[in-house]
């Protein structure tokens, strides 16, 4: 007998006293807390992300080439790499070198990139989430990983979502995904909260959209 | 389970010895009340805890209700993702399946996520034997690893070990295993970090194989989660060439959608974050991005068994958040290695017994090492009413009786050094059916109260019982007598 039908007959064997109905799986759980504004959805994003440290920008559309550029300059970047489908105006006005990520490239070779630059799929406001679902514009799993900084550009507020369960529905199972909590961290001395073990030890999140105007913050 | 922890003396000896060592109980309290306070708040964050609780608790209890179904089609979806099913029906079946698989890829080098399933079958002592170096790259774990020590946690492995013993470590062991620590470390945590960061990127960019558990896997859509915060595990599921996941057969849920659940309770009750740093999942593989084979070792090894049990069968709700080890006072006291398994606190105290069986001296001591104070049941996010199977296997091991090993039913005999124990039970049934002898009793022992000593000290069996407890003073007069005398205290 195989190791597969021996432990499936001791499944059945092991549930034959088991009651025929079982209790329904109840869903009494809500899809979002709170009842919040969709600027206020965005406001909780930029919180929860700078609450786990990472660092946090918004601007306008317009505005997103130049904030990408200052952010790699102030960063000190000499190279930083390009998923294939990054919209290429998002880079236009950068100095760092703009290394594509080729299929071929060795975990060595992007171990020695300053910065990565990715979109998202989706951004969780409840938990200060961003989800990469290796789509064109984000590239493989990898190149968010070895590089020791990375940005993300969050377009608001259509890619954010309140909560976890709304983050899910929107997602495909299919696809490799990231979910993304500030930068690497870890607890495991002391439970002293240090930032960057092993992946980037600087997370800075983009919110691109139309920004409140002047009169309207004041 | 493995015999990684064969030879461990019962709990209560190796209790007392964590008692006294002042270092390890410092460091536990500390862990421990730190833990505790920040997954209150993270908590009270959510107003519907409740209730996401009962869901868990409910997908898991239909899950394991329909395991076989649920098993059939994990692997139906797996499968056709381009992933490899292996089924294990016990420890050394899962080793040599790893192994056979590890050396067909012709390395000899493998890079590992935090697995509470390969520490359980002792994977990493199987594939050192078969000339296979397995690396641990959590940091918590590569302090045990590098300190030739044991995990104390589930969590948080090294929770036993302060900065300065940390420092200490890396220094003299990390020149062993590759990269030295660097010259004139210190014992900051940032510095200490650092070092396992540059420590293990060597590994990481070398490695072809990684080896990984899960924390849960998706029946309908055949989708694997790992949650973590390092970024290790993201190493480890993405650079290798070949994937390995050795994963218990419980943590299945059936939909996509029931991770909304989990991925909410899970990182509020383990690490009190709204959200764990990194969650990756994978769905068999993916062309170019990722290991290019994908296999996924689904492991029994006492699951069946413990599923058989119908008050104990909820043990295997646990989705290893480590809440319960947090806040249980035995555990703060005692620290993990007293409890001799993979699986320290409450929840080890139910799961270890029931995967490995009540045979031994620590599996037998296990479900006695606990207060019952129920705070374990208070926090756990799927609601595995831990003293109520505490209670069960005491029964078990006391009294013997019908249990399923290895899929066979078996009759236990009642497990040794409990005679004292039976003999007082039916004593106190034969006075609690005699009211006026329970009255008799009282009454001796209040007038003979002065004579009383602070403790019993019995001898044979009933001593390791008596040696650890001050008796309680007898008040100077029975409270039935009191009643009478006064009406209640009316007079």
């Amino acid at each position: 007998m195989s190791s597969r039908e021996r432990i499936l007959g001791r499944v059945r064997r092991a549930l034959a006293d088991a009651p025929g109905e079982d209790t329904p799986i109840e869903r009494a759980y809500l899809r979002e807390h709170g009842d919040r504004s969709v600027e206020e959805t965005t406001d909780l994003l930029a919180e929860n992300l700078a609450d786990y440290r990472a660092i946090v920008h918004r601007c306008s559309p317009d505005d997103l080439a130049v904030t990408l550029a200052g952010m790699l300059a102030a960063r000190g970047a000499k190279t930083v790499l390009v998923p294939p489908g990054l919209d290429p105006a998002w880079l236009a006005d950068a100095d760092a070198e703009q290394v594509p990520d080729r299929l071929e490239s060795t975990p060595h070779e992007l171990d020695r990139i300053d910065s990565v630059v990715t979109a998202c799929a989706v951004a969780v406001a409840e938990t200060g989430t961003i989800v990469l679902d290796g789509g064109p514009d984000q590239g493989r799993r990898r190149i968010t990983l070895v590089p020791d900084h990375h940005i993300c550009v969050v377009r608001v507020p259509d890619q954010v979502v309140g909560s976890v369960p709304q983050a899910l529905e929107r997602l495909d199972p299919v696809r490799p995904l990231t979910w993304i909590s500030g930068p690497s961290a870890t607890s495991d001395i002391e439970l002293d909260r240090v930032e960057g073990v092993h992946g980037p030890r600087t997370l800075e999140v983009v919110l691109v959209g139309a920004q409140p105007s002047a009169e309207a913050n004041s | 389970m493995s015999g990684t922890f064969v030879g461990m003396p019962a709990f209560p000896k190796a209790a007392h010895e964590a008692v006294n060592n002042p270092t390890l109980r410092g460091n536990l309290r500390h862990a421990t009340h730190t833990i505790r306070a920040k997954r209150e708040k993270a908590v009270a964050e959510v107003s519907d805890w409740a209730e996401l609780r009962e869901a868990g608790k409910r997908i898991k209890d239909h899950t394991l209700r329909h395991l076989d179904d649920y098993l059939v089609q994990l692997e139906e979806s797996v499968t056709a993702a381009g992933g490899i099913v292996h089924w294990a029906a016990d420890a050394d079946e899962a080793n040599r399946i790893v192994t056979e698989l590890v050396k067909a890829t012709g390395e000899s080098e493998v890079v590992k996520v935090k697995s509470m399933a390969t520490q359980e079958i002792g994977l990493n002592e199987a594939l050192e034997a078969a000339g296979i170096h397995a690396y641990e790259t959590d940091l918590a774990e590569l302090i045990v690893q590098l300190g030739k020590d044991r995990p104390s946690h589930i969590l948080v492995p090294a929770i036993h070990r302060n900065r300065g013993e940390i420092r200490d470590i890396f220094a003299k062991e990390m020149s062993e295993w590759g990269r030295p620590a660097p010259e004139g470390l210190t014992d900051t945590p940032a510095e200490l970090a650092e070092a396992a960061r540059l420590h293990l990127r060597e590994k990481f960019l070398r490695a072809k194989v990684g080896v990984s558990g899960a924390n849960f896997m998706v029946a309908e859509t055949g989708t694997l989660v790992v949650v973590e915060s390092e970024g290790n595990g993201r190493m480890c599921l993405t650079l290798p060439e070949t994937l390995i996941s050795v994963v218990g057969i419980e943590k299945i849920v059936p939909t996509w959608r029931d991770l909304e659940v989990f991925l909410q309770t899970l990182p509020r009750s383990s690490t009190a974050e709204r959200m764990n740093p990194y969650t990756s999942t994978w769905t068999g593989t993916t062309d170019g991005d990722g290991p290019k084979t994908f296999h996924l070792v689904l492991l029994d090894n006492g699951r069946t068994d413990t599923l058989a049990d119908e008050v104990g069968r909820q043990a295997l709700r646990c989705i290893r958040c480590s809440a319960c080890l947090n806040v249980c006072p035995v555990y703060e006291r005692a620290g993990g290695h007293a409890y001799g398994s993979v699986y320290p606190g409450p929840i080890g105290a139910i799961l270890s017994p029931q995967l490995r069986g009540t045979a031994s001296e620590i599996d037998a001591s296990l479900p006695y090492a606990s207060s019952l104070c129920g705070a374990c049941y208070e926090v756990c996010p799927v609601a595995i009413d831990i003293p109520e199977v505490l209670v069960h296997l005491r029964e078990r091991v006391v009294q013997g009786g019908e249990v399923t090993r290895e899929g066979n039913k078996v009759v236990l005999k009642p497990a040794k050094g409990h005679a004292a124990e039976r003999a007082a039970m039916r004593a106190a049934r034969w006075a609690f059916a005699r009211p006026g002898a329970v009255r008799a009793g009282q009454r001796l022992a209040s007038r003979t109260r002065r004579l009383h000593p602070r403790r019993l000290p019995l001898p044979g069996p009933g001593k390791a019982w008596s040696e650890t407890r001050d008796l309680p003073p007898v008040p100077a007069e029975p409270f039935r007598d009191w009643w009478q005398r006064t009406q209640g205290g009316a007079k």
